[in-house]
């Protein structure tokens, strides 16, 4: 009789790791065990030759030009857009807008959405596990409006006061700016209630997806956000391209963010008209190459079967978990229920930085300090933590080394 | 406490320590032992304009001046950066201005901690480097003042 093993037939671990050349890197004379992957996941040979290719083959600028190159370009600039919105099931492909990155997108909103929409005395709703790219464009806006900024609490283990989020909605409050995943903590946030309840109260919803987007299944016309923001680079794509999904209805009513090429319809010295959806929000000559080549990253997501990454990733989460919390004085920061593949955690008496230098002189890569979430640190009262966080190439062999190396390094320093 | 080593003497001093070193963990060994020998600076010092803020660590940084030589005390809350104040503050305090804002510090790449002085670790041993400077900068100047009048 066969065992079904929770392993999919159709997902390999080893073939996934010779996908992706940096594996093979030596640091420190090691070989480089990557657990770093919330602030950044490396690249399939897929990308790396998608960005090649278009520099080497069809490099041009797109939309205006009318000779092969800029066809082609534009055709696979375009294509990415479709892609994009099918990853995340959004209605229709004007309704993504690439952007740089999730931070560039958050600040979108607050400058045009924010700026037509909120007034003193308004409330914008945040949570105490937010990014300080979830905060601080709000902060400037309450400044500068006069309006209040209100934080759902977070508890002990980690998740959000979903009792006290609810005390905090009222007729006030116009917008809820809410992250899907806690990058510090790897909390998996129920925003589908966040987003159920602030729409009673008639307020707009934003998600911040830099984290979820490439562990969760996401369909923003199911969620029913209003905004959903993610990163490129975090899902196995390039830097400095990201996408920023609207409601179509939402996008059409905001004013314009930047000017320029590209954004118009028609320019006299007189006045100016904007051109349709998305480009109404991409002025300039946008960053074509990342973008191009951010579809072979969707494309390789999805041909690997979020699923079945899933699958493994779980994984990877319980026995780390399970493998860490055995280690003497170590404490795991974020014990929520749902979690994505991401550990955090102290140690007694010992700084999370002195932790990370010891751990990257055996080779191994992990984030140390606040993951710029100075306030959620404040909340649990410490310095910042060390944060192991996993993709679909580590394996359990990987976080071996990880415990072993942390067992060294808790003794160099005791 | 005067130095009487010039800042070559120690830096030597401490490269030669290093050279008996052979390994990255005896290295480091070493670094978190003078870490925890650097007493700990008084809490009256660990006031916010003596702090040098990175990234991720806290370090303490107060200065005395007196007898033409600037003094240093320093802390940190993270050990590995502590030993390599410690070792900063063995090399530079107890020198005269001038000598303190002319030296190289080039031990620190003598003794492999290089990577250190990068941007990232932007607890930096650069930043204190450059605040250790800055005093004797001031120091200077006051001086030169006080001499005019």
């Amino acid at each position: 009789m066969t065992t079904l093993t929770a392993r999919s037939p159709f997902f390999d671990v080893n073939i996934t790791r010779e996908l992706f050349p940096i594996l093979n890197r030596e640091v420190n004379n090691k070989l480089l065990v990557y657990l770093d992957n919330a602030a950044t996941s490396q690249k399939p040979q897929s990308v790396i030759d998608a960005l090649t290719n278009y520099y080497s083959n069809y490099n041009s600028n797109i939309h205006r030009g009318i000779h092969t190159l800029a066809e082609e370009a534009t055709a696979a600039y375009e294509a990415t857009r479709v892609t994009a919105q099918e990853f995340i099931n959004a209605a229709s492909a004007e309704e993504i807008i690439f952007t740089r990155g999730t931070t560039e997108g958050i600040n979108l909103v607050a400058y045009t959405w924010g700026r037509q929409n909120i007034y003193a005395g308004d409330e914008i709703i945040i949570s105490g596990m937010e990014h300080h790219s979830n905060i601080v464009p709000w902060q400037i806006l309450c400044e500068e409006k006069k309006a209040i900024l209100k934080v759902i609490p977070v508890t002990d283990d980690g998740e959000l006061d979903l009792d006290e989020y609810k005390n905090l909605l009222s007729s006030k409050t116009k917008l809820v700016s809410i992250v899907h995943v806690s990058n510090a903590l790897g909390t998996v946030n129920p925003v589908k209630e966040i987003i159920d309840a602030a729409h009673n109260v008639g307020a707009v919803v934003m998600v911040d997806g830099a984290q979820s987007t490439v562990h969760l299944d996401i369909d923003v016309q199911k969620m029913n956000c209003d905004f959903f923001a993610f990163s490129g680079h975090k899902v196995y794509g390039p830097t400095g391209i990201g996408v920023l999904y609207g409601k179509k209805e939402i996008l059409e009513s905001m004013p314009v963010f930047m000017g320029g090429g590209e954004m118009i319809k028609e320019v006299t010295f007189a006045k100016t008209t904007y051109n349709d959806l998305p480009y109404k929000y991409e002025a300039g000559t946008p960053n074509i190459a990342d973008t191009i080549a951010l579809r072979t990253a969707l494309d390789f997501i999805t041909e690997t079967g979020k699923i079945f990454v899933r699958k493994h990733e779980n994984e990877l989460l319980e026995y780390a978990t399970e493998q860490l919390e055995a280690i003497p004085g170590l404490k795991i920061i974020g014990k929520a229920k749902e979690k994505v593949s991401l550990v955090s955690f102290v140690i007694k008496n010992i700084h999370p930085q002195d932790i990370g230098v010891l751990l990257d002189n055996q080779g191994i890569a992990v984030r140390t300090g606040h993951h710029c979430t100075q306030p959620l640190m404040a909340h649990f009262g410490i310095p910042g933590t060390v944060r192991a966080s996993f993709a679909m190439y580590n394996t359990k062999e990987e976080i071996d080394r990880l415990v072993t190396g942390l067992q060294k390094a808790i003794k160099m320093l005791s | 406490m005067e130095n009487i080593k010039s800042i070559k003497e120690t830096e030597e001093e401490i490269i030669e320590a290093f050279s008996y070193l052979e390994t990255w963990e005896e290295k480091y060994e070493y670094i978190i032992e003078l870490g925890k020998k650097l007493p700990p600076l008084d809490e009256e010092y660990k006031v916010e304009e003596n702090i040098i803020k990175g990234c991720q660590s806290t370090v303490w940084l107060a200065s005395d001046y007196y007898d033409g030589k600037v003094y240093f005390k320093a802390d940190s809350d993270a050990m590995i950066v502590k030993g390599l104040v410690s070792m900063l503050i063995a090399v530079l305090s107890g020198h005269t201005p001038d000598e303190i804002i002319n030296s190289k510090i080039d031990f620190i790449r003598e003794i492999g901690m290089m990577t250190h002085l990068a941007q990232t670790r932007s607890n930096g041993l650069l930043s204190m480097i450059k605040q250790i400077k800055n005093y004797a900068l001031v120091y200077k100047s006051i001086e030169t003042v006080e001499k005019t009048i």
